[in-house]
């Protein structure tokens, strides 16, 4: 990716996104969904949004869910 | 606040259980306790290694965040044990702050310090020869060689992790 692409994708928000407050409030919820059924983030589109442009948050959310997923 | 939707994980049989035990008395309470922190450190400890923790600090610092990520979360647990509301499984709640708590460790350790950053910039960025700034500061030699080692690996480790370095290969040892 050139550095203008990535300008671009950097300045590009989704104005469904939830922020990451919110998206870390509701984490352990979206977890048991997604680990129950990974179609369930669907119900939650605003959080998918969010961890899909949020990296620190994404990889807070793949911790929890390799943790319960090892747990089961 | 985002509204909740109704999930099949609430009030389940485990849950129940946790928090009887953690919000119990005696012995019964002592076991939840000693039980959960075992959870804990375990899922702490998986989770520095799949951040590739291993990479920023030694394993003997790993073990050492691992149990300072459990028995904060911990207190955070009990502490907010009330709040839970049977929306997800207790251990998916209770892991969550265990993981915040690995993430935001994380964060601390990648930063450089104050003393790190300045001794970077003086040497790195101003070229001030390392016996100068030995002097100036009335140091020794190792210990500036240590601190901008430090930061040079966290900076690596950031640059990293941001994308915009590729990983270090290493030969068979």
């Amino acid at each position: 990716m050139n550095s203008w692409a990535a300008l671009e994708r950097f300045l590009d928000t989704d104005p469904a996104d939830v922020g990451c407050e919110q998206a870390m409030e509701i984490l352990h919820v979206y977890v048991d969904l997604v680990a129950a059924d990974p179609d369930a983030a669907r119900r939650y589109p605003g959080v998918a949004v969010h961890l899909a442009a949020c990296g620190p948050c994404c990889e807070d959310f793949r911790g929890l869910l390799a943790a319960v997923t090892e747990d089961r | 606040m985002m509204a909740m939707s109704g999930d099949p994980a609430a009030s389940d049989d485990a849950s129940a259980e946790w928090l009887s035990a953690l919000n119990g008395t005696g012995a019964a309470r002592e076991a939840g306790l000693a039980r959960l922190h075992g959870l804990l450190v375990r899922v702490a400890v998986r989770e520095l290694g799949r951040r590739e923790a291993g990479t920023w600090i030694s394993g003997r610092e790993l073990e050492d965040m691992a149990h300072q990520a459990a028995d904060d979360a911990m207190l955070a647990i009990l502490g907010k044990l009330g709040t839970f509301r049977g929306e997800s499984r207790f251990t998916t709640w209770a892991y969550r702050f265990v993981v915040l708590e690995v993430s935001s460790k994380q964060a601390v350790d990648e930063t450089l310090t104050e003393h790190q950053r300045r001794l970077f910039v003086a040497v790195v960025l101003n070229e001030v020869p390392l016996d100068a700034l030995v002097a100036r500061l009335g140091t020794n030699r190792n210990a500036v060689y240590k601190a901008i080692f430090d930061a040079r690996r966290k900076i690596r480790g950031f640059l990293v992790a941001n994308g915009y370095l590729e990983e270090r290969r290493r030969g068979p040892s």
